[in-house]
């Protein structure tokens, strides 16, 4: 590799690093508290988390009734 | 001191400011922000539907946005179309090559795509009388690790070539390659809003993309082996990653840094898949040891697990309205549980 495509890479690695540098941030206990606020919202919704009434299970052969 | 000196020591510079920002915002860690949230019940869940019909390992599977059909691959040779509800094969893709390590399903429900050692990403139309090959995306110098289709207009790839794309389905030409990655690229996943993706790689980093101006917004470094899965959480301000080093993660992107590490002493084998349930509280990650391990997102605890295949589980995936979670394994079969 010629020493001029190194400067380039370096100084490609340089901006990037500039424009990584400048994100803001939140605190980490901001960030929680919007995770688990938006966990426990959509927690009802949840059928993994909350179970699927038999009846309803697409994934599950419906019982069958015969009336009599 | 030498211009190159001068750029080196500018970028270390730089790297502990990164640093030095992100423990200013680190204020707490999650596990005890959450010490007030009720555990997660532990998570039982049962297999409802074995599928199989695939005659090799299986290394990829996609839900359709209709929460029923599914697309899965495997190194038959060939792409499956499942009516989960059935249980019953609805179309078979063969494949040109038959090394293929990823597929998905368009939002429509018109197209699928698969790619594999073969460097290219391969587009079919699913509603042609007869499935039709309508683009062959080639342009990548190493394999095609993972791909989503954005619309039936434009689809991403991750390649092992370090590099992900944007390519336009019309021309079948790369719109935006995206560049930053230093080892292969061997998963993505794609914001809620669309704008954005993260990308995983062998370099052991996250990476954040604007989809549109193909900038890396930001690196997400912790892990110390290959990221093999990733995801977003549902809200789209965090991520969540699978490595080769036995752990999973979750980085939040507005905190920009790593948030919780869903790991334990005796799990000693790598990540290979991962996948959300619907609220993001349950995160389901396929191990190489053949389990498929259920975390508490918010606590970091393990929940659950689902055992019953008889090989390494490769790919995992929740449909979009969240009713199940799907299974591959090398064991050639896929499982749907709820």
């Amino acid at each position: 590799m010629s020493s001029n495509s190194s400067l380039t890479t370096m100084k490609r690695t340089v901006e990037q690093l500039k424009l990584e540098a400048s994100v803001e941030r939140i605190k980490v206990s901001q960030a929680a508290a919007d995770l688990q606020q938006y966990c426990l919202q959509n927690a009802s919704k949840d059928a993994l988390l909350v179970g699927v009434p038999a009846g309803s299970n697409p994934f599950r052969e419906p019982r069958s009734c015969a009336l009599l | 001191m030498g211009e190159m000196e001068q750029m080196k020591k500018e970028a270390e510079t730089l790297k502990t400011q990164i640093e030095a920002a992100r423990k200013a915002a680190n204020d707490t860690d999650m596990a005890s922000a959450a010490s007030g949230v009720a555990p997660a019940p532990r998570v039982q869940l049962k297999t409802r539907k074995t599928l199989k019909g695939h005659l090799a390992k299986i290394y990829a599977m996609h839900w359709s946005t209709d929460n029923r059909l599914m697309v899965s691959a495997s190194q038959d040779g060939k792409l499956l179309i499942w009516d989960s509800h059935s249980g019953n094969k609805v179309n078979a893709v063969p494949l040109k090559s038959s090394w293929v390590m990823t597929c998905a399903y368009a939002p429509s429900g018109n197209l699928v795509a698969s790619g594999g050692l073969d460097n290219m990403c391969t587009v079919y139309n699913l509603k042609t009388p007869v499935i039709k090959t309508v683009k062959e995306l080639d342009a990548h110098t190493g394999y095609l690790s993972c791909t989503r289709f954005l619309s039936d207009t434009e689809i991403l790839t991750a390649s092992g070539d370090t590099t992900c794309a944007l390519w336009d389905l019309e021309t079948g030409k790369q719109k935006t390659v995206f560049l930053n990655h230093v080892g292969d690229c061997m998963c993505l996943s794609l914001s809620p809003d669309m704008n954005s993706f993260v990308s995983g790689a062998c370099d052991s980093l996250a990476k954040l993309w604007d989809i549109r101006d193909g900038q890396c917004k930001q690196t997400f470094q912790g892990h110390t082996s290959d990221i093999n899965a990733i995801s977003f959480f549902p809200s789209g301000n965090a991520i969540i990653t699978g490595s080769d080093d036995c752990a999973c993660k979750m980085y939040d992107l507005r905190a920009d840094q790593e948030v919780i590490c869903y790991q334990d002493a005796a799990l000693n084998s790598g990540v290979t898949s991962l996948a959300l349930s619907l609220s993001g509280r349950l995160i389901f990650a396929g191990y190489d040891d053949f389990n498929c391990n259920i975390w508490d997102s918010l606590k970091g605890e393990k929940v659950g697990v689902l055992s019953g295949h008889d090989n390494r589980v490769s790919c995992t995936g929740v449909p979009p309205d969240g009713m199940c979670v799907c299974t591959g394994s090398w064991d050639s079969f896929l499982k749907i549980w709820n």
